[in-house]
């Protein structure tokens, strides 16, 4: 047994298996879509005819993956968007998510219906006793040329419910904290802030919400400051994001914003890791248990976080060790045989709910941090 | 390895992140700080006005006298700091190693640190202009000419922004506590050596431990301390000052651009005057706002550079522990090799000369840190871009002017020091608003008195003079 599989439980050994069977099946029947001359996408099949082997007939497993090049974000900054467009989508209408764009060009990633399935996919892991069905949701994040607000949206329809959205432009965000307009910035906080607390005191029933941790904190304590609570608002279901989301946070918010744990509060939150290639990965439940550890699974078999090392991307650390984030992003609209993230955090085991890997104490990749503007949201 | 906890109110807060600090040579942890996300300063903020309730229990009074208590145990006792005893070879070892400062220096900041500490009574007289303490306390009072005089508290707490690397400069938050207002800090992330020391004396003499809060962190905390407090200072550079500049709530302590100015009624005697310039220049190893940057006169200015440049070109890097050591070092080696490269741009223009070119390599790299070497310059005008300079290490420009334009052109100075007798030029740099501190005479610009206010009198900045009127019913 190789070293890096000596924790996984016994126990799970055929669990995982059967989920490795699935990601290695799913991936043969994805290259195949991407590589194929009559479903294929311009980019890919021009990127084909640059490779030293046949992607149709090289590619047998997940592991194979590791043959291509890996994927450079620099591919997505700048047009045409359409050569992303697999042929067998032709015709269907097209969604264009960006990320990025503070400066330069954005990157850019088209859409057809993942965002949509990636959200129900996640749908299906909400408890219903904090997120009921049928329930309204408040999505409180950027919009603009993002994926998250009609993800969202999709979440609460898809769930019975109706959003009501509040934007915010992280990269006027980015603008005013490079700029030092911290005053500007406390007041475009409050600005978004003053929104979310007037339709959350309309009548509007909303139960569950999105929201980035920093809005979710002003939120929180804006509602204090009138005398309510997020409790008392009528909120019981959360789920926020990003690499701010870490344990102490959570601690935080659960302990002092919340008042407790679920079950005396009523409030229960989720984190996910997510973003515009890959969709939406789930968290491990997090409890004060276990100092709030926060462990992320990526949806498989539509994509795949390994968690790699430093100097070697193709070989993943060991359980508990420490590397860099590598996803894999297989969904018949897009595919993404291994980017590297900009973050890193510790490999984590298998276990019942997600059979696969995970990801635990996700942040900046330390060779990047220092370039990085975090905490925008 | 000692771990420093996040202070709340004088409660520590078991914190699930951590920062690693470490030795500036060797980069080996020295200590495991634990930090706090700005939603926790946010939340504890609302509770700021407990820290003023618990400091009124006490008078001004009883208040300054453990103070005095605490100058000693600061000074010289054994402290409970973090999870550790904490004896002063202790602190001074953990301040060298994490600063880069030689350990004589963080022996002499301590004593600053104490002596103000220990003078406060004095020193808030002098702040206060004579004025009764109580009155401050009360809010109102008689102040003996039989009018009622009233000073509105504008904060029940101060919050400060600690810098990184100047130990010396927390003697500016310190008076706070006798005057009954409660202290939030964010520790810099090289120097938490001094709040936590301090806070625990502060404690240790009997003063309410839900005064003082300690929030370790990143800039989102100092935003927070900023955002929530009504009187706050922050200690960075010349961009920082220019950002806060006109708020009141925000005190700001940037580069001070200190010069001495020789009048032409001196400057031929300008050697009797070498040792008070080398003091200014040199002290602890430049880094201060109130080290001399700026060397103005309108004749001999080379011989003086030369002289200056003969005294303290030759200085070395030694070992922190070295009472001989004069160089801190720069922690982050990026700084000095950025200081390195703006100040050889200064070098490339016209009539700017290196003095202490034939003294050796001024940039001395290692493994973990870097040092920069004393340097003096000349510059043969006043337009030329290195009379505006001040940097992190020993460094002066000796700078030509003649005397007539001299106050015209020097710019914000935190301390100026001017050698003349000539009462129209003491006349007219009293009346500059560019000097914040004078001082007449041959006073090295780093030797304070702390009778006097340095940078702002925070009497001004805590406290507002109002009418208060009371009428018998």
């Amino acid at each position: 047994m190789p070293e890096a599989d000596q924790k996984v439980n016994s126990d799970m050994i055929p669990q995982v298996d059967a989920a490795r069977d699935a990601l290695n099946e799913h991936t043969l029947r994805t290259v195949h879509w991407h590589f194929h001359d009559d479903t294929g996408s311009p980019f890919w099949l021009e990127k084909k005819r640059e490779l030293n082997f046949d992607p149709l007939t090289d590619i047998k497993s997940f592991d194979d993956l590791k043959k291509f090049p890996l994927f450079e974000d620099e591919w997505l900054r700048g047009g045409p968007i359409q050569r992303w467009v697999p042929q067998g989508h032709a015709g269907k209408p097209v969604y264009v998510f960006e990320t990025g764009g503070t400066t330069g060009v954005p990157k850019s990633r088209m859409v057809i219906e993942d965002h949509w399935k990636d959200y129900e996919l996640f749908s299906s892991t909400l408890p219903e006793t904090y997120f009921p069905t049928g329930s309204n949701w408040l999505m409180l994040g950027p919009s603009g040329p993002r994926r998250l607000r009609l993800a969202v949206e999709h979440l609460a329809q898809h769930r019975g419910g109706i959003c009501f959205c509040i934007d915010l432009d992280p990269r006027w965000v980015v603008k005013l904290i490079k700029k030092g307009w911290m005053e500007h910035l406390e007041e475009y906080k409050k600005h978004c802030i003053d929104q979310a607390v007037t339709i959350l005191t309309a009548g509007h029933d909303v139960k569950c919400m999105f929201a980035t941790p920093k809005l979710l904190e002003a939120l929180c304590e804006a509602l204090e400051e009138k005398g309510t609570s997020i409790s008392e608002v009528g909120i019981t279901g959360i789920f926020s994001g990003g690499t701010e989301f870490t344990p102490q946070w959570t601690r935080f918010c659960v302990e002092e914003l919340f008042g407790g744990a679920p079950q005396e509060s009523g409030i229960y939150m989720t984190p996910t890791y997510g973003n515009t290639l890959m969709g939406l990965a789930c968290s491990k439940p997090i409890r004060a248990e276990d100092g709030y550890k926060i462990s992320y699974y990526a949806p498989q078999p539509r994509a795949a976080t390994e968690v790699v090392q430093f100097d070697d991307y193709d070989q993943v650390v060991g359980y508990g060790e420490t590397g860099r984030v590598k996803l894999y992003t297989l969904t018949d609209e897009f595919f993404v045989p291994g980017f590297m993230e900009r973050d890193e955090g510790e490999r984590e085991a298998p276990f019942d709910l997600y059979p696969w890997d995970g990801v635990s104490g996700v942040r900046p990749f330390h060779q990047l941090a220092s370039a990085t503007t975090v905490g925008v949201y | 390895m000692i771990t420093l906890s996040p202070l709340r109110w004088g409660k520590p807060y078991d914190s699930l992140d951590f920062k690693e600090v470490v030795h500036f040579d060797t980069g080996q942890p020295i200590a495991k700080v634990g930090t706090v996300g700005s939603g926790i300063v946010g939340r504890d903020m609302r509770q700021a006005q407990k820290a003023r309730d618990a400091l009124l229990q006490l008078t001004p009074h009883d208040l300054i006298a453990r103070c005095q208590k605490a100058a000693n145990l600061f000074e010289q006792g054994d402290l409970k700091v973090g999870d550790s005893t904490q004896s002063v070879d202790d602190f001074v070892h953990q301040q060298s190693a994490s600063t880069g400062l030689p350990e004589h220096m963080c022996r002499s900041n301590m004593a600053k640190n104490s002596f103000v500490l220990k003078n406060i009574g004095h020193i808030l007289e002098c702040l206060t202009r004579g004025l009764d303490l109580s009155i401050l306390s009360k809010g109102y009072g008689e102040e003996g000419r039989g009018v009622t005089v009233s000073y509105q508290v504008q904060t029940p707490v101060l919050g400060a922004i600690l810098p990184n690397n100047s130990p010396g400069v927390h003697t500016l938050w310190l008076p706070a506590v006798p005057l009954q207002i409660g202290l939030v800090l964010k520790p810099g992330s090289q120097e938490p050596w001094t709040p936590y020391r301090m806070i625990s004396a502060f404690i240790e003499a009997g003063i309410p431990a839900e005064a003082f809060s300690l929030y370790p962190g990143d800039h989102d905390v100092g935003g927070a301390i900023m955002a929530k407090s009504k009187r706050s200072m922050i200690f960075g550079s010349a961009h920082t000052v220019d950002q806060h500049a006109g708020n009141p709530r925000v005190q700001a302590h940037g580069p001070g651009f200190s010069k001495i100015l020789i009048g032409d009624d001196v400057v031929d005697d300008w050697e009797s005057h070498l040792d008070m310039m080398v003091e200014s220049v040199l002290s602890n190893s430049g880094r201060s706002c109130i080290n001399c940057s700026g060397i103005w006169a309108s004749r001999h200015t080379e011989a003086i550079a030369k002289a200056i440049a003969e005294r303290i070109g030759p200085i070395d890097v030694r070992p922190p522990s070295d009472p001989q050591a004069e160089l801190a070092a720069f922690t982050v080696a990026a700084m000095a090799t950025g200081t390195d490269a703006m100040v050889k741009q200064d070098l490339a223009e016209n009539g700017v000369i290196d003095m202490t070119a034939e003294y050796g390599e001024k940039l001395i790299e290692r493994e973990y840190c870097a040092y920069l070497r004393p340097m003096v310059v000349h510059a043969d005008s006043p337009d030329r871009q290195v009379a505006t300079k001040e940097y992190m290490f020993p460094f002066v420009s000796v700078i030509k002017c003649p005397q007539s334009e001299m106050l015209g052109r020097i710019g914000s100075t935190l301390v100026g020091t001017l050698l003349s007798r000539d009462e129209s030029l003491i006349k007219a740099a009293g009346n500059s608003t560019d000097i914040d501190r004078l001082n007449v005479g041959p006073i090295p610009t780093n030797r304070l008195n702390w009778l006097q206010p340095h940078e702002g009198n925070l009497i001004d900045f805590l406290f507002r003079s109002r009418a208060y009127q009371i009428a018998e019913f």
